[in-house]
């Protein structure tokens, strides 16, 4: 298997961004009320991803590592722009579809998760590939999700009605709480069929903090503050421990 | 005085920002294990969102709107929100150590919490001007302090339950959440 060809793979099946890596939750539970919905937020978000690895990428030797955040945040942000307007141009109903969370693709922790992780330390073809596979496989999760959700809740697939009259949509899985209840079932399958999942500590993932958000409460940060708090103490009890034996020094060469 | 209640009670309890709409569901999920580390949050957001509400509406209002570059309000509001959040961090590490160690150690969780960019675009997208901007914003960041609140309150308790081997772990939380979210559909039938 080509290098492509393996990041491709990497990002669709191995380290499935929704299913594996747990990343991105919000647009997976808000817009997948049905299949078609899924399928334009996925596609949406692929495209920015990938534009995303390949600028950081191409950009990684020009950013200083001390503001690398703040430059990716630019650069998503700027993609995220240009897609939307292309959108309202081109595709208006998918915009009306997805109203807010298309601009909200700057805070999906799967792009810049992926930049900090692979872009930024890879060359440009890997990276474009690295972004394409993981959109792809957000894609399909959603599609999947959404999928699930609409025949439950709706009856049809894609807008297709599937069912006979006879069965009466659950509509709970079209609203709010079903998003919630599909991602708990989801889950807990996985713990029972021990599949890797972020959610029993099995995924792998290799981002800055863990990017296990749902165990990380925070305690990641305080850790981080922590440990500098405690070098700075340390490096200031050095100092000032250096400073007294000097001053020593000075008086025991005066005596 | 009536429009700015409705907005308030409708950003926090009808349309709560995690139930409804699913924005600021990491720190939901992550950081609801104690109920004083969710309150401690909740204090955050609140203070975030309010203060990030009106600063984006101000430059929308005045400079965004002004100049016709309406389109930039991703780039401007994120950027506005980065640099807010640092900021608050550093003010209050120089003059407040007792709120800074109370809040301080969420400020940086947030600056990625899609709910404080969600509130500034959903204002945009209303056409409120700056009163109503940052009522919602405090409305939403509520809701928020609410249902965290709650979810932790819960959270200590499942802690003392028999969960089956499988649902242990985040399920159970999600489980957990879709029940809160079923309840909080019952403010949609709120005649205002």
């Amino acid at each position: 298997m080509n290098k492509y060809a393996e990041r491709l793979y990497n990002g669709i099946i191995k380290e499935n961004p929704t299913f594996i890596i747990m990343l991105g939750m919000c647009p997976t539970l808000a817009v997948t009320t049905s299949g078609n919905n899924g399928l334009y937020m996925g596609l949406t978000t692929t495209v920015v991803l990938a534009a995303s690895n390949l600028l950081i990428s191409a950009l990684r030797k020009a950013i200083p590592d001390k503001v690398r955040i703040p430059a990716y945040i630019v650069v998503v942000a700027s993609l995220v722009t240009i897609v939307q307007l292309l959108l309202e141009a081109y595709l208006p109903v998918v915009n009306e579809l997805l109203g807010i969370y298309i601009p909200l693709i700057v805070v999906n922790c799967i792009i810049l998760g992926r930049a900090e992780a692979y872009a930024a330390k890879n060359p440009i073809g890997v990276s474009l590939f690295d972004g394409i596979g993981m959109g792809l496989g957000f894609t399909a999760a959603l599609t999947i999700i959404g999928s699930f959700r609409e025949i439950l809740g709706a009856g049809s697939i894609f807008g297709f009605k599937i069912t006979p009259d006879s069965f009466e949509p659950i509509t709970i899985f079209i609203l709010a709480p079903g998003a919630l209840l599909t991602m708990a079932l989801l889950t807990a399958l996985q713990n029972k069929m021990k599949l890797p999942s972020a959610t029993n500590g099995s995924g792998k993932n290799n981002i800055g903090c863990g990017g296990d958000c749902s165990h990380c409460g925070g305690s990641i940060c305080t850790t981080n503050r922590e440990v500098i708090s405690a070098k700075n103490e340390i490096a200031s009890a050095k100092a000032d421990e250096a400073k007294k034996s000097g001053s020593n020094n000075n008086n025991e060469k005066e005596d | 005085m009536k429009e700015l209640i409705m907005i308030i009670v409708g950003s926090a309890l009808v349309n709560n920002v995690v139930l409804s709409q699913f924005l600021g569901l990491c720190p939901f999920l992550g950081v609801s294990k104690k109920t004083n580390t969710a309150a401690g949050m909740g204090g955050a957001v609140v203070f975030v969102i309010t203060v990030a509400s009106a600063l984006c509406s101000i430059i929308y209002e005045q400079i965004l709107v002004r100049l016709h570059m309406e389109y930039l309000q991703t780039i401007v509001f994120i950027l506005v929100i980065a640099c807010l959040v640092q900021f608050v961090e550093l003010v209050l590490k120089k003059y407040s150590r007792a709120l800074y160690s109370a809040l301080g150690v969420y400020l940086p969780l947030i600056t990625t919490n899609c709910a404080v960019l969600g509130v500034a675009l959903i204002n945009v997208t209303k056409e409120y001007s700056l009163v109503p901007s940052i009522i919602n914003g405090f409305g939403t960041a509520a809701g928020f302090t609410i249902a965290i609140i709650i979810m932790a309150g819960i959270r200590e308790r499942i802690e003392y339950n028999d969960v089956p081997k499988s649902f242990q772990g985040s399920p159970i939380v999600l489980v957990t959440a879709s029940l809160m979210a079923i309840a909080f559909f019952g403010f949609a039938g709120l005649k205002l």
